[in-house]
């Protein structure tokens, strides 16, 4: 928690006002005892009327003044709590976009959801609270204790008993309920992916007709949430009557003390009376403090959740540290190498191991990549074959080894120049909300019509946009719901192609394509003006036979390298493969 | 996101969650008691305080006997507080958690029964964040609703009732200046209603911009959009940031507004007391004790007004939740027929359908599947193959026309019944985040356990599952987790071999498996496949050239309709496709 308030920073201004005002307006507040006395002693005895008028338009005037303070404190308070809660929301969110996805897939989306959401408004709520009570009640409760001492000595050491007690058992219960709300809000996180889950498998769900299960799952999570949260409130729920217990103990105490020292001509009646007031502003305040407490406890524990997402760094070695510079950087550091003998891409020995995994993901992997040549990548499921093709753009590092680009290591690259050169087209087809021009700028930002067209025809996507009656305007709902799957996995690759990559990697990606879509478009990019490097990753011999080079990938190792007529020679997997499917075209086909 | 909002008046809003709090009456009646309680020995302890004081007169003129039984009453009325207030507090917690588990518990349910336009035509997020954050800040103010509202008023009828037995005269005064507090606290509320709801409409939009890009967070990094995104955010992020200040602000004006009002009463009371002292009607020892009365009585207006505002981002929470579980449903089937294993006849006839009425799709298409046939559906992407399994599975209902499974129009049937008959495996895969075998129990959870790995056997999935560090009793996480998307679709098809329904519907089902694997769960495919009737989206030629009937579609149409061989006689589209299988 503690290491978010550096988010307060630029608002230091309005974290000192706020509660500077407060205090003033609880200032005013005490003063107007004092004229209330005054108007009694002299208004009253003298039978002043006039003199009461004016009493109480000073009451008035403090009023004014008072409303004025606590105003200012309201709005200081508040442009401090949200602005902090703004940047902080900022700085989140701009920190889960470094982290690397398999520290994403650690954390889980859902849970992220929530703590840039619901935990943040809790930490909000929480700061603005502080900033308006926090100074003001602990101000009135030992200033009440200023005042006993200035009546005896005696009767202020009860004083002196009672708060550090308080303190005691308000601090106490924060303590032991401060990681209980913790569990809630993991419990809250449950809730919140089952909700999530059923929404995106409402069809798989309403096919097993597994309505009910879930709702009894959800309900099951539901329960225990509740069943945590009355547990913690039965613990919160002990502050206000205890701390009302040991104000009033110490009343009675005051009481039987304030007797004796009457008794004994050391007080006099008055100023016991005086002394019992002091003590029940205390419990007041007290009151609001406990309310503020709950609070802010609330907000302790969400915000150590906030933080401990701060605390997930990116497990890759990035070039710079800095991440608000990471993507700024210009493209000065490279080399463009028109020698033909530097490969493009190369891997040396190359091995992966999955953090948490115990076998290797990929191991000793070497070959090299020429301009203009095109890689096939093929291999059974869970082979590796996507493993290999992320340590390109670095979405994961090699354990052992080096991932060469035009002769220098990948790592020495800033991540957005390396990433630039690569057009990326996923397994998972995905649009996001907004535009199909929007879509594809992400691929270029200031490609104009000309080249986006261009990108649409080699991705055989053209036809998707001329069936739109708003062309590239036409709308994108969130996923890209509103095409199919073919549709979607064609704009993706438009999308890769629009920045021109210097290499192209298909992640699978016309496993939605059917064959005849397929076909042109691999004839396409093999007629592209600039020919990239271009990785298919397949399972379809037919999709990677004219490769100019073909990885066979088996349980992460490579079974063999070459064109697919060497392959068939010397790889028995490949050959097998090749068979499988070779075989049920002979007979589908009979060609 | 963009439709046209009913907007929920707040009384429908208050109504609603009064009656989620008519299963809590009694809780709500002991909380009222404890309430009660509370307040009056609260109330009690000042005036038992004040008789003291009345003991101590000054040197040796202090009855310790007198004060003695005081102090002991003092005590009692102590402890009878601060069980009361704990009671009450206990009370409070088991009403809000149970009324907001209650909606939640609703919420989801009304989840399942939403028609999938609904869903599909919602962000995730946004809905996720109303069934979350909206029902957690709702019950953070009807918490401090609950706690303080009835204290409050409580409070103020306890010291009405003592005021007025010292000077009715002077309890008019504060009386008729009271009102304008709550005036005051309304007027702002009203205000500040519409501020939380922009305010918490914003939210939503940010929450759906956070579920997008943190999903697929590596497409983000692998076009390098990251700060691309942090601007839409951020710029999301600074009206949030606009709404919020004007909701907290204007919001929290409402206690210090109160508070000068309440100021004005305790001059008010000074005034008038002071004067009726000088005409001798009160003594000064009552008009302190009025003064501390009248203190009494408008600190709680402040409490109260300050709970309207939360409540008031409570309601709006709570309207937008509401809007939610009062969405229309898909059309009830209770009065449908069961459908009972069915052999398997489907018949499409004139079935029109289209999801934008503007751009019509499925247009007057006919179909006749007998028993066991085999039906491959064929034609280039986006040709609304995967809008007719949406049709079969009646995901999504038809504009007109009539889809029929033995006879009966499927509307007739319940949804139940109907999908129970079909097993499914898309290629999207979908998993559910569990174990290995609660996924795939799935569809019949009463299986045992070798019958299981039966399954998962012919769908070659046991290897695999069998190398993972706790077998079938794996966790995996949100989507599948770790698992690659051929393993998924492997555990999708063992789902399916599990349940073994009449009817089959596979889109593009193998689309991620090698094809090694595949040719081997081929033949468990076939064997699935014998005697059910399917519905078969795929490429592979070989899948498609053993189909009874081939429909050739484009553009929403079935353009061509028979056997393999017939469509190559015919030499059109179908023929056109496939001899361009090999072409480069």
């Amino acid at each position: 928690m503690k290491k978010l308030l550096i988010y307060l920073k630029n608002y230091k201004k309005e974290s000192v006002l706020a509660p500077l005002f407060k205090m003033l307006e609880a200032s005013f507040e005490l003063l107007v005892p004092l004229v209330v006395a005054a108007m009694i002693d002299v208004g009253i005895t003298n039978q002043d009327k006039p003199y009461i008028v004016r009493m109480s338009l000073i009451m008035v005037a403090l009023g004014v003044i008072g409303l004025v303070c606590s105003i200012t404190a309201q709005y200081f308070s508040a442009k401090a709590a949200v602005g902090f809660a703004t940047k902080l929301r900022h700085g989140l969110f701009a920190h889960v976009q470094t982290l690397s996805f398999s520290e994403v897939d650690e954390i889980g989306t859902s849970t992220l959801i929530t703590r840039m959401t619901s935990d943040i408004n809790q930490v909000q709520s929480g700061v603005n609270l502080v900033l308006r009570l926090f100074l003001r009640s602990p101000f009135i409760v030992f200033g009440a204790m200023v005042m006993a001492f200035t009546i005896d000595l005696k009767a202020a050491l009860i004083f002196v008993v009672t708060i550090p007690l308080l303190s005691i058992v308000v601090f106490g219960i924060m303590l032991v309920s401060i990681p209980l709300y913790k569990k809630v809000q993991e419990r809250l996180d449950k809730v919140l992916g089952i909700t999530r889950e059923n929404l995106t498998g409402v069809r798989v769900i309403r096919a097993f007709h597994r309505e009910e299960e879930e709702e009894l799952r959800f309900g099951e999570s539901n329960r225990s949430l509740t069943a945590m949260q009355n547990f913690v409130g039965r613990i919160t729920a002990f502050m206000n009557p205890v701390t009302y217990v040991i104000i009033n103990g110490a009343l009675i105490v005051l009481l039987y003390t304030g007797a004796l020292q009457v008794d004994a001509g050391i007080l006099t009646q008055g100023e016991v009376v005086a002394l019992v007031n002091y003590m029940s502003q205390i419990l007041v305040e007290l009151i609001k403090l406990a309310n503020l407490i709950i609070t802010v406890t609330k907000a302790v524990a969400c915000g150590n959740r906030i933080q401990s997402v701060f605390e997930v760094q990116n497990s890759q070695q990035l070039r710079e540290i800095d991440p608000e510079n990471r993507y700024k950087e210009q493209e000065s550091n490279f080399t463009p190498p028109t020698q033909e003998q530097v490969p493009v891409i190369e891997f040396r020995h190359v091995s992966l191991t999955y953090q948490n995994a115990g076998d290797k993901s990929l191991q000793d992997i070497t070959f090299q990549a020429h301009r203009g040549e095109t890689i096939g990548i093929i291999g059974g499921t869970g082979s590796g074959k996507t493993t290999l093709v992320n340590l390109i753009p670095r979405f994961y590092d090699a354990t052992e080894g080096q991932v060469l680009i035009h002769g220098k290591n990948v790592k020495e690259y800033s991540i957005s120049s390396l990433r630039k050169k690569i057009g990326i087209v996923l397994q998972k087809a995905v649009l996001f909300r907004g535009t199909i021009r929007e879509n594809l700028l992400w691929g270029k930002e200031d490609a104009d019509e000309g080249e986006l067209k261009e990108a649409l025809t080699i991705a055989q996507a053209i036809e998707v946009v001329e069936g739109k009656e708003d062309g590239l305007d036409a709308n994108v709902s969130q996923g890209g719901r509103n095409f199919s799957g073919g549709q979607r996995q064609r704009l993706t690759i438009a999308r890769a192609l629009v920045r021109k990559p210097e290499i192209l990697i298909l992640d699978d990606s016309a496993s939605a394509l059917d064959y005849a879509t397929d076909a042109r478009l691999r004839s396409a990019i093999r007629e592209m003006k600039e020919r990239p490097v271009v990785f298919v990753v397949s399972q379809r011999t037919s999709s990677i036979r004219y490769a100019d080079k073909i990885i066979v990938l088996e349980d992460g190792e490579a079974a063999g390298i070459g064109t697919h007529d060497e392959l068939l020679k010397t790889c028995q997997v490949y050959r097998e493969i090749y068979e499988s499917q070779y075989q049920k075209e002979q007979q589908a086909g009979g060609v | 996101m963009s439709q046209v909002k009913k907007s929920r008046s707040q009384k429908e809003t208050i109504k609603k969650v009064l009656l989620y709090m008519k299963k809590y009456l009694v809780f709500l009646v002991l909380s009222l008691l404890f309430a009660v309680a509370t307040v009056f020995a609260t109330l009690y302890v000042p005036v038992l305080t004040g008789d003291a004081i009345d003991w101590i007169l000054g040197p040796g003129k202090v009855d310790f006997s007198h004060i003695f039984s005081i102090l002991i009453q003092i005590g009692v009325v102590i402890g009878i507080t601060a069980l009361a207030q704990w009671l009450m507090n206990v009370c409070n917690n088991k009403i809000t958690y149970g009324v907001v588990r209650d909606i939640r518990n609703d919420a989801f349910a009304k989840i399942q029964t939403l028609p999938l336009k609904y869903i599909d035509g919602h962000s995730h997020g946004e809905l996720v964040s109303r069934v979350v954050a909206d029902v957690d800040q709702f019950a953070d103010g009807l918490l401090m609703g609950f706690t303080q509202f009835f204290t409050g008023v409580l409070t103020i009828l306890g010291t009405l009732g003592f005021m007025l037995s010292i000077h009715p005269g002077i309890t008019l005064v504060v009386v008729l200046i009271t009102p304008v507090s709550l005036f005051v606290a309304s007027f702002i509320a009203k205000r500040t209603y519409q501020m939380f709801r922009r305010q918490s409409e914003t939210r939503g939009e940010q929450t759906a911009l956070i579920d997008e890009m943190i999903e697929h967070q590596k497409v983000v990094q692998a076009f390098g959009q990251e700060e691309k995104v942090q601007e839409r955010f951020d710029e999301i992020n600074q009206r949030l940031y606009r709404f919020s200040l004007q909701a907290t602000f204007f919001s929290s004006i409402t206690n210090p507004s109160t508070r000068f009002v309440n100021g004005l009463v305790y001059t008010g009371v000074g005034v008038a007391g002071g004067l009726a002292a000088i005409r001798g009607m009160i003594s000064v020892g009552q008009l302190s004790c009025f003064l501390s009365y009248a203190n009494q009585y408008t600190k709680p207006f402040n409490e109260i007004s300050g709970v309207v505002t939360e409540l008031q981002n409570a309601l709006a929470c709570a309207g937008r939740v509401l809007e939610l579980i009062e969405e229309e449903p898909q059309i009830s089937d209770e009065n449908g027929e069961v459908l009972s294993q069915a052999k398997g006849n489907v018949a499409l006839s004139h079935v029109s359908f289209s999801y934008d009425p503007e751009q019509k799709l499925i247009e007057d298409f006919n179909l006749q599947v007998e028993p066991g046939q085999r039906v491959a559906i064929v034609g280039p992407t986006g040709c609304g193959k995967t809008t007719l399994i949406n049709l079969l599975m009646r995901f999504y209902d038809i504009d007109s026309g009539a889809i029929c499974v033995e006879g009966k129009d499927i509307r007739q049937i319940t949804r139940q019944s109907l999908r129970e008959n079909y097993g499914m495996v898309l290629q999207e895969t979908w998993l559910k985040a569990g174990t290995i075998r609660e996924n795939l129990v799935m569809g019949k959870p009463d299986v045992s356990w070798e019958e299981m790995i039966e399954a998962a056997k012919a769908a070659h999935a046991h290897s695999f599952i069998k190398r993972l560090p706790q077998g079938y009793d794996t966790v995996i996480g949100e989507d599948g987790g770790s698992l690659s998307q051929g393993q998924k679709q492997l555990l999708c098809i063992a789902r399916v071999m599990l349940c073994l329904p009449p009817m089959l519907i596979l889109d593009e089902a193998t689309s991620s498996i090698d094809t090694r694997t595949e040719m081997k769960i081929q033949n468990a495919f076939a064997a699935m496949m014998k005697g059910r009737t399917s519905f078969i989206v795929a490429h592979r030629l070989s899948t498609i050239r053993s189909a009874d009937v081939i429909l050739f579609m484009k553009d929403g149409t079935v353009k061509e309709q028979g056997s393999h061989d017939e469509l190559i006689a015919r030499n059109g589209l179908y023929a056109q496709l496939y001899y361009s299988q090999f072409s480069q």
